[in-house]
């Protein structure tokens, strides 16, 4: 069966194909995403922090929740697994503690994360698992039809909000940090080498990893507000943000369409949960206990 | 294509038409504004990007990183040539 994503005759003469594919499901593409929507630039950054981090892709497992995000885990080449709503983290957690050598990554939206999964989230990253969390801001409830997010910020119109949001919004870099992320970075979609950067560098860290990348909803949040088209926001992302690395989490809050700060805020080394527990045991139970895991970490 | 003849610009970009969903990342972050959108349209009716201004492409594969539906990708002469030599 010919599939959309197979190489064209001009592609087969000179012998290219693009340079993405190998690390995609090829017969699921197209895949459902509006047209704009950024949740495609990130796969395509995460697919080139694959291929640039050199690693098995047979060593990498991708889990996501529920929501436009969550359907990432179908669209990789990867062993993946698409959880329940919110329970992408602790998923994760049991792969990661039943199979030590995998790399496992979360590749999950903010509603799925830090609301239903918010709890998950906090103690994921207090006790140090070794797993990377991507999560994709795009300020709304996606799939389910445009309703108020942990994630919106104030002033702007969802359908469970008609008058504006009022709630104030997570600050999710500053979440991450405060609960003891060893790597903490934000990118949007406009930063897609940075991301990738930061991507691959995610990888090949070890400990709670969590990448922030915002990303436009044209088909809720922009068009509901009068924002534009997905192309639109990307251009505000261009416009407003500033990268400044290392700096305080505390401020780098977002408001609506006002200034971004992205970059790398946090890199820094904290015993894992798997190394606290192999020392503890050791200590205490002395020669008794056998280390488990420990040739992967 | 395989005449050097005929060849513009330091690079090219392969476009997968059916599967663009015309959102314009593609055209409107080209450092040297190479693309535009076709006159055509697709199965599901979305104009896709097309080569206007073929000496102006550099085949940066800016295109492909920004592309959110894996419809598009630059490379440079140079590679295509290896990669032909290889092939």
């Amino acid at each position: 069966m010919s599939l959309l994503m197979d190489q064209s005759a001009e592609e087969l003469e000179c012998g290219m194909d693009n340079p993405v594919l190998p690390f995609l499901r090829k017969d699921r593409i197209p895949h459902i995403w509006c047209p704009g929507c950024g949740i495609g630039t990130t796969v395509n950054s995460f697919c080139r922090a694959l291929g640039d981090s050199g690693m098995d892709l047979d060593k990498i497992a991708i889990v996501s929740g529920i929501g436009c995000t969550g359907r990432t885990a179908g669209y990789l080449n990867l062993d993946s697994f698409h959880t329940t709503h919110g329970r992408a983290i602790p998923f994760a957690t049991g792969l990661k503690l039943a199979n030590p050598d995998l790399k496992v990554v979360v590749y999950s939206g903010d509603g799925d994360l830090t609301a239903i999964g918010g709890n998950h989230f906090m103690h994921a990253a207090r006790r140090n698992m070794d797993i990377m969390v991507v999560c994709i801001n795009n300020f709304t409830y996606g799939m389910t039809g445009g309703q108020v997010a942990p994630t919106t910020p104030l002033g702007p119109t969802q359908t469970t909000m008609p008058f504006g949001n009022f709630e104030s919004s997570f600050n999710l870099p500053f979440l991450a940090d405060a609960c003891g992320a060893v790597y903490v970075a934000r990118w949007t979609v406009y930063h897609v080498r940075q991301l990738a950067k930061a991507m691959k560098e995610g990888l090949q860290k070890k400990g709670f990893v969590f990448i922030e990348a915002m990303a436009p909803c044209p088909t809720l949040y922009s068009r509901r507000n009068r924002l534009g088209d997905g192309v639109d926001q990307v251009k505000y992302f261009k416009e407003r943000s500033t990268i400044k690395n290392g700096v305080d989490t505390k401020d780098v809050g977002l408001t609506y369409q006002g200034d971004i700060v992205v970059g790398k805020f946090v890199d820094r080394d904290r015993p894992t949960w798997m190394d606290s527990m192999n020392d503890h045991f050791g200590k205490v139970l002395g020669d008794k206990y056998e280390t488990y895991g420990a040739h992967h970490g | 294509m395989s005449d050097d003849q005929q060849r513009k610009g330091r690079g090219t970009v392969f476009v997968k038409e059916e599967v663009c969903k015309g959102c314009s990342y593609c055209i409107d972050f080209c450092p040297t504004h190479a693309l535009e959108f076709a006159r055509e349209f697709n199965a599901k009716g979305y104009h896709y990007p097309v080569l206007g201004r073929p000496d102006d492409c550099t085949g940066c594969d800016n295109c492909g990183l920004y592309c959110p539906d894996f419809a598009i990708y630059g490379a440079r002469w140079k590679d295509i040539d290896e990669k032909k030599k290889a092939k």
